[in-house]
């Protein structure tokens, strides 16, 4: 449970070793390596490395395409969903594929080669298609599109405005000529807003006829093709099929490949992982012969990296002191079972280096409250028996999405033990099912709560939940009392915790006897008379000490006093939060009683075959339903006091989280050998 | 039917009518926004879509507090209301989820839209961007528990 303390290394070595020290740290993935505070002085510079760090990043982008196109063409098959492991792969293994990588290059290259053709060729069946949907209308004409007539005629064809006859475009067309007018005219297709025309005149009247047909808006179609159409169209369905042929032997092509997937992912992490070196290579400082590299490191590894730095290559280690400015970072280790919800601390924030890492305490509460908050047998089972499976069935699991499934399988026994305390067993199932279905005449319920029910004793749960939340936030105010001594700062421990412990702890025993309290929860404390006078003395003390106190940064005493009454009235704070903790009955009475209402409406339609059918379908859409959105509801709530309430009382954020140098992995994990 | 038994209905209906009003409400404009997040970068579904469901609880607070009526009003459970006072008294007694649950569902639903624009930008950030519709929740939950606490403490 702790913040794990970090030694700055400097590191100098011989360049001949660079590669291998290099390698070897990545293979480590133990020291996070910072800016040197070597300053291009004179004869050291640094490489430049971009050229081939982008050559690498794009090497892996493409096997990343690669497998992507891979899984598409499939048709189903691989693909290792939400839940997938990361291949364990010998760095043997690794090392034997990289000696064969231009082979692959090749094979990945070929893949993304076929599926640019796949593009192309769907961008011309897609040409196509349009190009005979704009033929369609003209498909019933037997002459080219670009047909202009013979040696005395004239063919005109176009298209006009709105519906037309043939009477319509003859007397459009032989407008001012002489009756019988030589020109013939033919409607090819007819829409609402436009008509597909061919007009033929005698060569004299071609410019008349023409100009009468352009003035009622006459023009010349934009065709894709000019041939006749039906053949146009033959031609493009022709080119459409091989366009179809091409791209299936594209696709039989990738497919090949399917075999090469678990190669495909090793490299393209092989690619990354070299990338990442190049990055680093670019950044540190080198002489003519020598390298300079600095960083961060476990304090516990940092004998172990010296050694064998020094004993191997020759190397030249030096530990270092950490300096004011320097920002070291925060790496967290933890027992198994709290480990899991270092996740959570961390999306609030780190700690700094050096405080106290609540994770080992949170832990313990957020599995409690998350129980609290879902607290229902039925679901819990649920929950265990999911998580269970996918951590079985999926061992190597990413480690974050890996510690989010153990946290929510230790949820899931204390929602079961809640749900048992509480009564709950997808609410009132049982005693649904006996009475209705099973003909059970005794007394319900037949599953007893352990504890009680929340929903006929809200007040009692209520007075518990506050009784949670107080020692929670006492916890946290601990933490805090905690960092003070570790300081030494006696003073600051006596008056900014000792005497809110003592005002709290006053206020809390005078309440309890009071006939306020027991008329609000129903429950009666009698003290002896001494604890009466003790709480009121406690309570007046550390007011008192925090009136004094609070304010002691100030050396005017007319401000220290008006600060210390301002942090006095902090009481509210503390009663807020108190009454924040109000949610964890809230929302586990939500669950029971939704619970209760599924289980009413499945219930309905009485007891026959269809009811029993109408009753398990809506039992397992209803009971879906509630545990997803109250799971969803718990997960959020319990962050939530955890942030807000209990680490308001102490928690100094900001750290900044370890980010060692290491080989980075999309797809495997090495296997180191021995 | 007696004017109570009439009154009791009317806080039952209110409390589950207006709360999940808001509910709908804040879920829909956090929906849209979640949409939008989504057609740029669909990796981010699951995150978007828990910040959509948050102001989805008040409706289910409303519910609980209609049941919990209904229960005690002789519709499911419980005797029949026969006085006009006992009636108010159920009808006041559901007003706070009822109110609060409108309002603060509305608002969890903007908040919502905010976060759901932080994670867009900063998908790292998810922990802090539940947190902020997770506060206006409380007020929620305050409410459904003087509701709760209201119904279930009426003297008959």
């Amino acid at each position: 449970m702790a913040v794990v303390k970090m030694q700055k290394l400097s590191i100098c070595a011989n360049k001949k070793h660079r590669k291998a020290i290099l390698e070897t740290l990545q293979s480590m993935g133990i020291m996070e390596v910072t800016e040197s505070d070597l300053k291009d002085e004179g004869e050291l510079e640094r490489m430049d490395t971009l050229a081939a760090r982008n050559k690498y990043e794009k090497r892996a982008a493409s096997y990343d395409q690669a497998l992507e196109l891979l899984t598409k063409y499939s048709e189903g098959k691989g693909g290792g969903g939400l839940f997938a492991d990361l291949d364990q792969i010998p760095r043997s293994a690794v090392n034997a594929l990289a000696a064969d990588r231009h082979k692959y290059n090749t094979e990945a290259a070929d893949i993304l080669k076929a599926e640019k053709r796949i593009n192309e060729c769907t961008g011309i069946i897609q040409k196509d298609e349009n190009a005979k949907l704009a033929l369609t209308p003209w498909l019933p004409l037997d002459i080219p599109l670009d047909s202009d007539g013979t040696k005395k005629m004239k063919t005109l064809i176009g298209t006009v405005p709105g519906a037309v006859t043939e009477a319509d475009l003859y007397a459009m067309a032989s407008k001012d000529m002489p009756e019988p007018a030589a020109v013939t005219c033919q409607v090819i297709s007819a829409a609402n807003d436009v008509s597909g025309v061919v007009v033929m005149c005698l060569d004299r009247d071609a410019n008349q006829v023409e100009n009468n047909l352009r003035s009622r808006g006459f023009s010349k179609p934009t065709l894709p093709a000019l041939g006749i159409p039906r053949e146009e169209c033959e031609n493009f369905d022709r080119e459409i099929a091989e366009q179809k042929k091409e791209i299936e032997e594209q696709k039989l092509k990738i497919n090949v490949y399917q075999g090469e997937r678990e190669n495909f992912r090793i490299l393209g992490d092989y690619y990354r992982s070299r990338a990442e070196k190049y990055r680093l290579l670019g950044e540190i400082p080198q002489s003519r012969n020598v390298f300079f590299l600095e960083g961060w490191i476990p304090q516990a590894q940092a004998d172990r990296v010296s050694s064998l730095l020094t004993e191997t290559y020759g190397a030249y280690v030096e530990k270092e002191e950490k300096r004011e400015d320097e920002d070291e970072p925060t790496l967290l280790h933890n027992n198994p079972f709290s480990r899991n919800v270092e996740g959570i601390l961390a999306s609030y924030d780190l700690p700094k280096p050096g405080r106290v890492d609540p994770t080992f305490i949170m832990s313990f509460f957020y599995v409690v409250f998350f129980g609290m908050m879902l607290s229902d047998a039925g679901y819990g089972v649920l929950m265990f028996i999911a998580c269970s499976v996918i951590l079985k069935k999926h061992p190597y699991m990413k480690e974050d999405l890996r510690r989010s499934i153990k946290l929510f399988f230790w949820c899931s026994i204390s929602t079961t033990f809640w749900g048992l305390m509480y009564g709950g067993f997808f609410g009132d199932a049982i005693d649904v099912i006996a009475t209705k279905y099973l003909g059970f005449t005794g007394s319900t319920p037949i599953f007893k709560p352990l504890w009680f029910a929340p929903l006929y004793e809200p007040m009692r749960l209520l007075v518990w939940c506050m009784l949670f939340g107080l020692i929670h936030m006492f916890i946290g105010l601990g933490i805090k009392g905690y960092e003070y001594l570790k300081d030494g700062d006696v003073v600051g421990f006596i008056s900014d915790i000792i005497a809110w412990y003592l005002f709290l702890l006053g206020l809390i025993f005078m309440l309890l006897p009071s006939g306020l309290f027991a008329s609000i929860s129903g429950m009666t404390f009698t003290f002896p008379a001494w604890i009466h006078s003790l709480s009121r003395w406690t309570a007046i003390i550390g007011a008192l000490i925090i009136l004094v106190m609070s304010g002691r940064a100030n050396r005017n005493w007319g401000l220290r006093i008006a600060l210390g009454a301002y942090d006095l009235y902090n009481v509210t704070g503390w009663l807020s939060d108190t009454l924040s903790y109000s949610r964890l009955l809230a929302l586990g009475l939500a669950t029971g009683v939704i619970a209760n209402v599924v289980n009413m409406m499945a219930k309905m339609a009485g007891g026959g075959p269809v009811g029993i059918v109408f009753f398990i379908v809506i039992f397992l859409i209803g009971h879906a339903m509630n545990m997803a959105i109250n799971a969803l509801g718990a997960y959020v709530h319990t962050n939530r006091l955890q942030y807000v309430e209990f680490f308001g009382k102490f928690y100094d954020a900001g750290g900044r989280a370890f980010k060692p140098f290491k080989t980075e992995n999309k797809y495997i994990q090495i296997k180191e050998e021995k | 039917m007696s004017l109570g038994m009439a009154l009791a209905l009317l806080g039952a209906a209110l409390a589950t009518g207006l709360s999940g009003s808001g509910s709908a409400w804040g879920v829909g404009i956090a929906g849209q926004a979640g949409a939008g997040v989504v057609a740029e970068d669909p990796s981010q579904f699951a995150k978007v879509l828990v910040l959509q469901l948050l102001p989805g609880t008040q409706g289910i607070y409303g519910l609980l507090v209609t049941f919990i009526t209904l229960s005690s009003i002789g519709v499911l459970g419980g005797t029949a209301v026969s006085d006009t006072n006992t009636g108010l008294m159920y009808l006041f007694a559901c007003l706070p989820v009822a109110i609060v649950g409108l309002i603060s569902g509305y608002h969890q639903g903007r908040t919502s839209v905010a976060s759901i624009g932080l994670v867009a930008k900063k998908p790292d950030q998810f922990g802090k961007a539940m947190l902020f519709p997770a506060m206006v929740e409380t007020y929620a939950i305050l409410s459904l528990l003087v509701s709760i606490l209201a119904v279930t403490n009426i003297k008959r």
